[in-house]
């Protein structure tokens, strides 16, 4: 480790340089599970904005899919299926065969570094439903998701970062990454800057993994944690490496009114009925088989749809601030009790509403990105329509596009790729380092300067601070490019991104500390959701098409002959997105459909 | 076409209140010691008290610095001493906690910036006590069997999300930093009766010595604090039980 001083427009800054072998920002599922797999002489370092433990995948609840079949006959074909048609055919089939097939090997692992799994009578790990997951081709429900109550994320988390402190890993806390190094066109390391002191570090490694998490923060009403900003998808996107799919995003349909904290499916699962302001059970217009149980997308588009034609509660008819309830009442309150504990806790602390004798305030919530950096099933970053790789650059979990998700993800289905990807590109790279395949690259003489300029402009800075730059962002993206979106909606929003990006080029911070600055943090975390805004903009204006997650209301069907294709998000050099490429998706199954519940 | 409108907590205005909210503040870089900063802010009474720590970063003071992530109770970041109790800002509304509110860094932590405190000291004494499961006998090809009943056994500490509220509130704690304080030993438990673990021993003889569970004074601030409600000292008791007994009930 090497310390010297620079100075940039007078103000010294301390350097320290690290060397390792692979570095892996993010200390969530997907990162955690990457570093489980490298060998004890491999030195690793996991870099994390947020102590491990309080990165995002600890608020995942419901569960994580494989076909154990503890419960009742069950394949990964049948996995595999349900996520393809899941995700509306844009799922690349390669890779949800994999994700179906691994997963049940890598909730193994978890089993055996202790995950407290809830057990079934004979000692197994128990499992139940959970929407979109059917036995035999959709032929009804299957027993699928592995759980731990209903605290399934965190006991993931513990579990993965208990045996991180078991293995030795080495840790870097509060340090936000600010930039992926490439050289020679590889990856050569990354650049980040330490919270705590405000010194900045470079990182040379011979392999980066990305497992940053998803950008729900763009939305004004979501479910994810304020860590969730999209760093790693921006900051691939400044070095040059397209975002995929950007355009589907996932709202989830029961966000507590206002504040966006998820009630989890299960309650829709254990029965719970939705309803608008005349107190009609509506989903039975519109998905009369399956009702309240239909996928995410169709159930957020019925209460958008509800709201819009005065039947939210308030009746404002503005999807941004109106609601409808989820009704559990008739469950009977020993059921709500012993079923639905979280939901109860939420609503009682959240919106002071007792869910046994009083309906709960619900809106869709932003919730979760199908799109993000483009991989291949081994968690190598590729760059183009042709698949070529980022030598040395992963990336797995919500950041990463596999894409094993398509259009609209199935509930359980991210921690199953968290596991899984992270596997992969863990046990990737200990096979290619095993081979001598991957080196250090020379880092440029001016590795850091990029960050430093970032740094040196925010402090000086002289336009307005960030809250109403995020603010305004949160709600063109809610109202313009939400659950359902219009061209002029996206081309309006477009236009109101680009300003927001302009004001965030003067954006002036007032704390003038190195010591623990987290507004500086929040400020460069600004800048990169505004870039993952901006890509998600561009892809949904293109795609006139509905599928899955994005739905046009001006093009309401699936139109496969132009859009069944990923879309690639380019970024210009001086900023904004320079071009949208294509590529195809890998059908090796099962021939499109039309998605029909 | 749906056009731009406030943030709904802002559209709500009508139920507005003014909040008082007073600050305990400590750069280390200024020179100055800690020094109490009063905040007003108007607020909803349904607001988080980390929604009002926001408004007053983003609106007033940036430099306000405190730590805060899911901004709903699970990720244990934003712990710190609220009225005099440790609680999570985001799992405490407006409503209870009162128009004037008194904002501290938990007790029983060094000071980073306000109203962040160190975790370093308190994640090293959580790894002393060997926060893993250890089991060297070869793996089955599916999963290892476990009852529910002996799942049952250890599952009230796997809810521990190391928010750090119980160890801060705790006297013993304050009087000696060197003791490993409830949280470890409420992860101690975890795994001494999970039935898949074989090295309860090893933690029970860690728990065993001057810093280990006898420090414990029974006083109960642990489990009243636990934001997950976690019996956290009836989990302790139980410790101290399999130590007496010269080795715990792994069922
Ligand atoms: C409320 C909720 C419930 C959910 N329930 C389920 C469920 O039941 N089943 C399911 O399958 N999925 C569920 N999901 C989705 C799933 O939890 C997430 O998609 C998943 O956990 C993401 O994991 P990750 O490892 O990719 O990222 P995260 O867990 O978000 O971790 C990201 C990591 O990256 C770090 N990081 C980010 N940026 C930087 C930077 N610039 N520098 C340094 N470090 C950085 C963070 O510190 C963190 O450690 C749920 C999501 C939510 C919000
Ligand atoms: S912000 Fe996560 S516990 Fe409060």
């Amino acid at each position: 480790m090497a310390s010297n001083v620079a100075s940039i427009g007078g103000r010294a800054y301390p350097i320290t340089d690290h060397t390792f072998d692979v570095v892996i920002v993010g200390a969530g599922g997907a990162g955690l599970m990457a570093a489980l797999q490298l060998p004890k002489d491999t030195s690793v370092a996991v870099i994390s904005k947020v102590y491990p433990t309080r990165s995002h995948t600890g608020a995942a609840q419901g569960g994580v899919a494989a076909a154990l079949g503890n419960q009742e006959e069950d394949h990964w074909k049948w996995h595999m299926f349900d996520t393809v048609k899941g995700g509306d055919y844009l799922v690349d089939q390669d890779a949800a065969e994999v994700l179906a097939r691994e997963a049940i090997e890598a909730v193994y692992d978890l089993e055996h570094w202790g995950l407290p799994f809830n057990r079934t009578p004979d000692g197994k790990i128990d499992q139940r439903r959970f929407g979109g997951h059917t036995r035999n081709f959709g032929e009804g429900p299957v027993r699928r998701s592995c759980y731990a109550a209903d605290r399934t994320g965190h006991m993931i988390l513990q579990t993965m970062f208990q045996t991180a402190v078991k293995n030795q890993i080495r840790f870097f806390n509060e340090f936000l990454c600010t930039d992926l190094l490439v050289q020679e066109n590889r990856a050569a390391g990354v650049v980040a800057y330490s919270i705590r002191d405000g010194e900045v570090h470079t990182f040379s490694a011979k392999a980066v993994i990305f497992a940053t998490g998803g950008y729900g923060r763009a939305w004004r009403v979501t479910s994810n944690a304020m860590a969730c900003t999209g760093d790693g998808m921006a900051i691939a996107y400044r070095r040059g490496v397209p975002l995929e799919d950007m355009e589907f995003y996932q709202f989830h349909p029961t966000g507590i009114y206002r504040v966006g904290v998820l009630l989890s499916e299960a309650a829709r699962g254990e029965g719970a009925y939705l309803l608008n302001n005349t107190g009609e059970r509506f989903m039975m217009r519109y998905t009369p088989t399956l009702n309240e149980l239909a996928p995410r997308d169709i159930v957020s588009r019925s209460i958008v749809t509800e709201i819009r034609e005065g039947r939210g509660i308030l009746q404002t008819k503005r999807d941004g601030d109106d609601y409808v309830y989820l009704d559990v009442r008739h469950l009977g309150e020993a059921k709500i009790r012993e079923k639905l504990p979280d939901i109860t806790d939420f609503a009682r602390n959240y919106l002071r509403v007792e869910p046994i004798t009083e309906p709960v305030p619900i809106q869709p919530t932003a919730h979760y990105a199908m799109g993000g950096i483009p991989t291949d099933v081994e968690g190598r970053v590729v760059i183009d329509e042709h698949n070529t790789p980022l030598i040395g650059f992963y990336a797995a979990g919500e950041a990463a596009c596999v894409s094993v998700h398509g259009a609209n993800r199935l509930g359980t289905n991210s921690l199953v790729d968290l596991i899984v990807f992270g596997r992969r590109a863990g046990k990737h790279i200990a096979r290619q380092l095993q081979a001598n395949e991957l080196d250090f690259a020379e880092l440029p003489a001016d590795a850091e300067d990029h960050t430093r300029a970032m740094i040196s402009r925010l402090r000086a800075g002289t336009g307005e601070t960030q809250d109403a730059i995020r603010e305004d962002m949160r709600d063109v993206m809610m109202d313009l490019c939400g659950v359902m979106r219009t061209q002029a909606g996206l081309s309006q929003c477009k236009e109101k991104v680009a300003e927001l990006q302009d004001r965030y080029s003067k954006v002036r911070i007032m704390d003038a500390s190195t010591n623990f600055n987290t507004e500086m943090m929040e400020v460069i975390e600004l800048g990169y959701v505004l870039d993952c805004a901006e890509a998600t903009v561009a892809g949904a204006l293109a795609r006139e098409e509905s599928r899955g997650g994005h739905f046009r209301e001006d093009f309401p069907t699936r139109d496969d002959k132009r859009f069944l294709q990923h879309t690639l998000a380019y970024r210009a050099d001086d900023g904004g997105v320079s071009e949208l490429r294509y590529k195809p998706v890998v059908i090796t199954e099962f021939q499109p459909k039309e998605r029909k519940y | 076409m749906a056009t731009a409108t406030k943030p709904v907590s802002q559209a709500r205005t009508s139920r507005t209140v003014t909040v008082q909210v007073r600050v305990k503040r400590f750069q280390p870089d200024s020179g100055k010691g800690a020094y109490w900063q009063e905040f007003t802010v108007e607020a909803d009474p349904l607001d988080r008290f980390v929604d009002v720590l926001n408004r007053i970063k983003w609106t007033q003071d940036g430099t306000l610095t405190y730590r805060r992530s899911c901004l709903h109770g699970v990720c244990g970041s934003d712990a710190m001493r609220l009225n005099g109790r440790n609680r999570l800002a985001c799992k405490q509304l407006v409503a209870d906690l009162g128009t004037k509110i008194t904002a501290e860094p938990m007790l029983g932590f060094p000071v980073v910036r306000d109203l962040v405190v160190d975790m370093d000291p308190f994640f090293s004494k959580y790894e002393k006590i060997k926060p893993f499961l250890i089991n060297d006998e070869p793996v089955p090809s599916s999963e290892r069997l476990q009852s529910p009943e002996q799942h049952a056994r250890f599952e009230e500490g796997t809810k521990c999300i190391l928010c750090g509220c119980c160890t801060g509130s705790c006297p013993s704690v304050w009087a000696n930093r060197e003791w490993v304080g409830p949280a470890s030993i409420v992860n101690a438990h975890r795994f001494i009766f999970d039935s898949r673990d074989r090295a309860a021993q090893d933690r029970l003889q860690i728990l065993s010595d001057r810093t280990g569970v006898w420090r414990c004074r029974t006083i109960f601030n642990c489990s009243e604090v636990c934001p997950r409600g976690i019996p956290v000292t009836q989990l302790i008791e139980e410790v101290k039980r399999a130590l007496v007994q010269d080795g715990p009930d792994v069922g």
